[in-house]
């Protein structure tokens, strides 16, 4: 931890800011935050989009990809001829990822994690390595920002280590904006884990505010600085809202409902590009976003 | 015994309205709340929880700081970073593999079981229901959906029901995955967005690879009816039963904020006649299977 935050103090002192954007509930307006807040700060912006099981940044931005990587994980490959079936891999495997069956080693390379434990326990060296595809990462840009998104292989039940192999791709500097999946469980840990600041976008609905809860708790739980946006904010009633008073989390933006808003985001379209005066709006969210992740974890 | 497994791909396209709408509608089914990451069913079946149970997800390993004489062999073996250059166990970068356990050369690490949530089976005004919440930041959360189904079914063979609604999780990953194997069929609720059709098309993949059978319903059909043409075609392609579209309709925002399923708050709205519409069309599909 110690190790962690001194590197995260160098790396604001270059002037670096990582802000990841989550929600606990789907639907309530991450990535129309996260792309148009992109669009609107000025300088060298990046945005990754870590929603790897459905990645939907490009939609808005459409980029033109220029590279494309396929991703794997390690899983054992055992050799047969030199295993003597003696079982110590089944027994250290903690998810029954390799198995000894009378005479023959099976491998259930999906249930796999990768912890390398089979390979390192086995005495006659009889398993060695080979790889799992997890997705592939896409990178490409639009409107001078550079998008970089991971797409989970379907079938594939392992989000956080291809999130973690789309936050290989930070810059060293400029401002890195994190799309995080829904929830609360370890892909949006994988998403929120070392950023300067975390914006949760929510709606005024009880759905929206039972999740809220959730997702400031896993936020606490990280240390990290955050600040709520109260999406189609005259929709519901007043529930967010009090419990932000409640707990003092700043509200940094409301966006109304409108349907303009909702039929340009239908049709793929940027808000700052179907309604224009939303980008002066996006640059002081920025300006606050900075002071508030400078001050550190002043929320309680 | 059957098992419809209402799924999305994208989040807030409707899901949680809808089931707790066909709960009401159905006659004698069993609840299942299989988003157990942000479960949100409960606010308006509001059940009456009469049994819970803690859930055992995995192992996490922690150093005895006495026994350690920070050897560096855990550290160098560790794959998911997770042992500090203080010799700590970072409790969230922990997989559980217990990989250090097995090679510290003085036996100074523990590997406890940890609970890392709860499952409930209660009675609600719709019938039975069973539900769970993981623990915050946790694993493991298809380990839960997997256990909540499976108690789901148990409870529905008990009290003689033939019907499991299950809402599940957004997403392609390891909690869908969960969700559906072995489902009797899916139904995927989308909206007319460019996400919407986006997330659709890839959960209808995942369906098709573990072969369950999908239906699609489209909600908020009017807000872009380009869009949802465009769902349509999709469907007709991939020969995707269309069993309904629901219009955009602020009732159901009014109907949750009451706790009530948009059918009890209001029964002649449009948004609950559709909704009718799609849990009769399901039942049919559903009594066409038998």
């Amino acid at each position: 931890m110690t190790i962690c935050c001194a590197r995260e103090r160098k790396r604001r002192h270059r002037g670096k800011m990582i802000i990841s954007i989550a929600s606990g509930k789907g639907g309530t307006g991450k990535t129309t935050v996260a792309t148009n807040l992109a669009l609107s700060i000025e300088g060298n912006v990046q945005l990754l989009d870590c929603d790897v099981e459905e990645p939907n940044a490009h939609l808005f931005m459409k980029p033109a990809f220029d590279e494309k990587v396929t991703v794997y994980t390690p899983v054992p490959l055992v050799d047969e001829a030199k295993c003597n079936r003696c079982g110590a891999c089944a027994e250290i495997c903690q998810f029954k990822a390799i198995v000894v069956i009378a005479e023959t080693v099976l491998a259930f390379e999906q249930l796999c994690h990768s912890c390398g434990g089979c390979m390192a326990v086995c005495p006659e060296k009889a398993i060695t390595e080979t790889g799992r595809e997890l997705g592939i990462i896409e990178k490409g840009s639009a409107y001078g920002i550079e998008l970089v998104h991971g797409k989970l292989r379907i079938g594939e039940a392992m989000a956080p280590p291809l999130i973690r192999k789309v936050r290989e791709y930070t810059k060293p500097s400029g401002v890195t904006i994190i799309d995080a999946p829904p929830g609360t469980s370890c892909p949006v840990v994988a998403s929120m884990k070392g950023a300067d600041f975390v914006l949760l976008v929510t709606e005024p609905t009880p759905f929206g505010l039972h999740d809220l809860m959730l997702a400031v708790e896993a936020v606490r739980i990280l240390g990290i600085p955050f600040g709520l946006i109260i999406n189609r904010a005259d929709m519901g009633n007043q529930g967010v809202k009090e419990y932000a008073r409640q707990e003092k989390i700043d509200v940094l933006m409301e966006i109304p409902f409108d349907r303009h808003i909702a039929e340009a985001y239908s049709r793929g379209d940027l808000l700052i590009h179907a309604m224009p005066q939303w980008k002066d709006a996006f640059r002081a969210l920025y300006e606050r976003i900075r002071k508030l992740a400078k001050k550190g974890v002043g929320n309680p | 015994m059957k098992e419809i497994v209402i799924i999305s791909g994208k989040g807030g396209t409707g899901k949680t309205s809808l089931v707790a709408a066909f709960a009401g509608l159905a006659k004698r089914a069993v609840l299942c709340d299989a988003d157990v990451d942000a479960s949100d069913l409960h606010l308006i079946l509001v059940p009456e929880i009469i049994k819970r149970t803690d859930f055992q997800g995995g192992h996490k390993a922690v150093i005895m700081k006495d026994l350690c004489t920070q050897c560096g062999t855990c550290r160098d073996m560790c794959r998911f970073s997770a042992i500090s250059e203080s010799y700590e166990v970072d409790p969230l970068q922990c997989e559980g593999c217990g990989v250090c356990v097995h090679f510290c050369p003085v036996k100074a690490i523990e590997f406890p079981i940890m609970t890392c949530g709860e499952w409930y089976e209660s009675r609600t005004r719709m019938g039975p229901m069973i539900h769970a919440r993981l623990g915050i930041a946790e694993e493991n959360s298809g380990k839960l959906v997997s256990l909540v189904r499976k108690e789901a079914k148990e409870l529905a063979g008990k009290t003689n029901r033939d019907l499991i609604i299950t809402d599940g999780p957004p997403g392609v990953g390891c909690p869908v995955i969960a969700s559906i194997g072995g489902a009797s069929a899916v139904l995927v609720v989308t909206e007319p967005t460019v996400a919407g059709i986006h997330d659709m098309q890839r959960v209808v993949s995942l369906a098709d690879h573990f072969r369950v059978p999908a239906m699609v319903a489209i909600n908020k059909h009017d807000l872009n009816l380009q869009q949802s043409a465009k769902i349509e075609d999709f469907c007709k392609e991939s020969g995707l039963p269309v069993v309904g579209r629901i219009p955009f309709d602020p009732v159901f925002t009014m109907a949750m904020i009451h706790e009530k399923t948009v059918v009890e708050y209001d029964p002649d709205s449009l948004g609950a006649l559709a909704t009718k519409e799609v849990w009769e069309a399901l039942e049919h599909a559903h009594e066409g299977n038998e």
